[in-house]
């Protein structure tokens, strides 16, 4: 609003033009200064895309950064050779404490390799020739891979040939061992490539690589293989297994806890009993007399065949009668890991009993009747 | 006697063999070994022939015996719990569980001295453990002894949704309640038919200018006068009391009386019928729960009391309460004492086996996880071993 009045004001002392010279420049300069923050100058933001970082910029932000993390190590009285990125997440968050619940706006410190998008580099020089013979593919990396895989092929089985002519070819060659690992997706593939990639470029490419793969001799290709796979880690290795304990008795006993929406439950399990399961001091069927409650909090144990064999003592507070049983079933589901191998583990943790449930109430907005209710709508 | 022979004859002409049972059934196999004087049962683990009562012993417990369906029809016109009917119409058969509780008192009433003023009895246990069941397996075996039973199914029915309150013409500041009256002495008369016309009247009772019973006129006459005469029908259940209490303990009167009623804590907990000023009244204005107070105190003997507590349809108690001084209150508690309490728990392994038996024999458990290991052991989770947990859950959706 008060630029429009300085423009206004700036455009009517141009056009008036009435003044003296000097005035008259004084005005321009003035005007000139006012209009160029005008809102007619502002750039169409959305045509850009995404912000571009030169080369040089980001070196600079790399000189920085390793600058700045023997700063940190030095502020930290730790070691500045040997300090690693988990060092550093640690020394940030203890010096700028952050009570955010996102955790991706809490602040961070990271190699700006990972803060700034990877971006293409200058594909043609001065002269406007470009430097890659693939340039005009539109998809130079891509093709250029391909043309990498092709030509390891075709040197491996070259190699494989002239052994055969000489008559030294090993018969009891493995194949490469690719482990538990799976072929990237197409979104890391574009990741690695920098060029968009379709359904069908990618289907090729796994043909491809999977015909080197396949080779005998591919073991001396397999570190550069491997690069193209990705490790898939056995998620119930990460399980935190509660350990079982003994009582005065000897018989065993875990205790483990749970949570769902407000309800808070903390559940023992004994061994050696004959499957009597107790809430807050009374029965299940008095506690739960509602057949799904009850069915929730059995699911675990019938899903680990331990029914008859184990006692439950449960205590539970909180929230309503679905959330206290999903509490509870969470809580006797982490209890039963110790009485459990691990194969029964991952399947427990497949089946979904030990994922703890993220849904909470939505809180209610103003404008509105409540979370997604709005109120009546009036014509008039 | 006849019960006995009868079912003697099913006994031998049964030739079909079913199967056994194995797993868990140790109870039963031993069960099935102890009595050598009576054959084989080649039916099946959980049935017993023994449909006499008085003829059950510790060694049937678990077994389900079948109600004769003539018995049905006169000794349980209203007695039944209605889920016990509904399973009774789907089976085609009414098959009543020999359970310790019953039992007990059973042989109580077997060894009891009648001269001395009546025994009283009270089933109590947990929602839905089996009191009105108990209760009703002994009004059973009173009835094939021969007793007069009066039966009040549900006293909870007399202090809560009374369509029609009359103040009462014997007692001005007590309220009558006709429809109840009314149809308690139909069903009353279905069951002690042949009393009816053995027992007579003492007194003179005059119920309007013109209408009265004379002394000496049988019983039933009195009871169809309440039957067709609406209005007083609470005064002639009161006479009807008075009558049965002077005479059951009389040498003269060759006759003994049960009285059982269910839902006992009604008679001394509170009503929610109003009147017509919307002020609560209270038990005692009632005619019904007067005499009916009058009926379950142990003045009078030649007979006994069965009485079973019921949380299920009272009135301002809390849920999880089951226990006699609980439910009875003080005043109750004073009154009814002293009595014999009886527990009534929930199944043990093996009648919650012969239970299950029984629902496979039927044909009522359709899934075919049921049949398996597993599907038993979520069973006994689910229900807790509870009679009418098990049932709801065996129940069609």
């Amino acid at each position: 609003m008060a630029a429009s009045c300085a423009r206004t004001v700036g455009s009517l002392l141009g056009k008036c033009g009435t003044c003296a010279s000097n005035i008259n420049t004084i005005t321009s300069r003035l005007s000139r200064q006012i209009c160029s923050s005008s809102a007619l100058h502002r750039k169409n933001l959305a045509a850009a895309g995404p912000e571009k970082f030169t080369v040089e910029f980001i070196q600079k932000q790399v000189e920085e950064f390793n600058i700045g993390k023997r700063h940190l190590a030095n502020m930290m009285g730790e070691d500045t050779e040997n300090f690693t990125q988990e060092d550093i997440d640690r020394s940030i968050a203890y010096l700028f404490p952050s009570g955010l619940f996102e955790k991706r706006a809490r602040p961070l410190m990271k190699h700006p390799e990972e803060i700034f998008p990877r971006q293409r580099a200058i594909q043609w020089g001065e002269d406007g020739r470009p430097f890659h013979f693939l340039f005009y593919t539109g998809k130079q990396s891509y093709y250029s891979l391909m043309h990498e895989i092709y030509a390891k092929i075709q040197s491996l089985e070259r190699q494989q040939d002239r052994l055969r002519a000489k008559g030294l070819l090993a018969s009891d060659t493995t194949p490469l061992s690719l482990g538990s690992s799976r072929w990237i997706i197409k979104e890391e593939l574009e990741g690695i490539v920098m060029e968009t990639v379709t359904d069908h470029d990618y289907q090729r490419f796994l043909q491809l690589m999977a015909r080197l793969a396949a080779l005998p001799q591919a073991r001396a290709e397999g570190g550069w293989v491997l690069r193209f796979r990705q490790q898939l880690e056995a998620q119930a290795s990460r399980q935190a297994v509660a350990a079982l304990q003994a009582d005065a008795q000897g018989r065993a006993f875990s205790t483990a806890e749970g949570r769902r929406k407000t309800s808070n439950s903390s559940v023992v399990l004994r061994d050696g009993g004959s499957g009597r399961a107790t809430v807050n001091g009374s029965e299940l069927l008095s506690y739960f007399p509602v057949f799904q409650d009850r069915e929730q909090v059995m699911f675990p144990l019938q899903f680990a065949g331990v029914l008859g064999r184990l006692d439950v003592e449960a205590e539970v507070s909180g929230g309503g009668r679905s959330s206290q049983a999903g509490a509870v079933r969470l809580a006797i589901s982490r209890a039963l890991l110790g009485f459990l191998s691990e194969r029964e583990v991952e399947n427990m943790r497949q089946a979904g009993l030990l994922t703890p449930d993220p849904r909470v109430r939505e809180r209610d907005k103003p404008g509105q009747e409540g979370a997604r209710r709005k109120f009546t709508w009036k014509k008039r | 006697m006849a019960l006995q022979r009868v079912s003697f004859r099913i006994r031998q002409t049964v030739a079909c063999a079913r199967s056994i049972h194995t797993s868990g059934c140790r109870h039963l196999q031993e069960a099935l070994a102890v009595e050598p004087e009576r054959n084989p049962e080649p039916f099946s683990i959980f049935r017993t022939q023994e449909s006499d009562p008085a003829c059950q012993l510790e060694n049937h417990v678990g077994q389900y015996y079948t109600l004769p369906p003539a018995h049905i029809q006169t000794v349980f016109p209203h007695g039944l719990p209605a889920r016990f009917q509904l399973q009774m119409k789907t089976f085609n058969e009414g098959c009543v569980m020999v359970r310790p509780p019953a039992l007990e008192v059973i042989s109580y009433l077997k060894r009891a001295d009648y001269s001395k003023p009546a025994l009283r009895f009270l089933f109590y246990g947990v929602k839905g453990s089996g009191k009105t069941m108990s209760l009703c397996h002994t009004v059973h075996y009173c009835s094939t002894q021969g007793w007069l039973v009066v039966h009040i199914p549900d006293a909870h029915l007399w202090v809560k949704n009374c369509k029609e309150l009359l103040p009462s013409s014997y007692n001005g500041s007590r309220f009558d309640q006709p429809l109840q009256a009314t149809n308690w002495l139909r069903n009353f008369r279905v069951t002690n038919e042949q009393f009816l016309s053995k027992i007579q009247t003492r007194h003179r009772y005059v119920w309007t200018k013109r209408e009265f019973t004379e002394e000496g006129r049988p019983l039933g006459e009195l009871v169809d006068q309440g039957i067709t005469r609406v209005k007083s029908s609470s005064d002639v259940v009161g006479a009807v009391i008075k009558e049965l209490r002077l005479q059951s303990g009389q040498p003269e009167g060759c006759f003994r009386m049960a009285v059982a009623v269910d839902g006992l804590n009604a008679l001394w907990g509170r009503s929610t019928i109003k009147k017509e000023d919307k002020s609560p009244v209270s038990i005692e204005e009632l005619t019904l729960m007067h005499n009916l107070r009058k009926l379950v105190k142990n003045d009078w003997c030649g007979g006994a009391i069965i009485t079973a507590l019921s949380q299920t349809g009272s009135l301002y108690t809390p849920k999880t309460a089951y226990l006699p001084h609980v439910l009875l209150g003080e005043e109750g508690f004073d009154r009814m004492d002293p009595f014999v309490p009886v527990t009534v728990s929930n199944y043990s392994e093996k009648e919650f086996e012969s239970c299950y038996l029984y629902y496979q024999d039927r044909q009522w458990l359709q899934h075919p996880q049921s049949r398996t290991e597993e599907g038993k052991k979520e069973l006994v989770f689910m229900s807790n071993r509870n009679p009418s947990a098990l049932e709801r859950l065996c129940a069609f959706l």
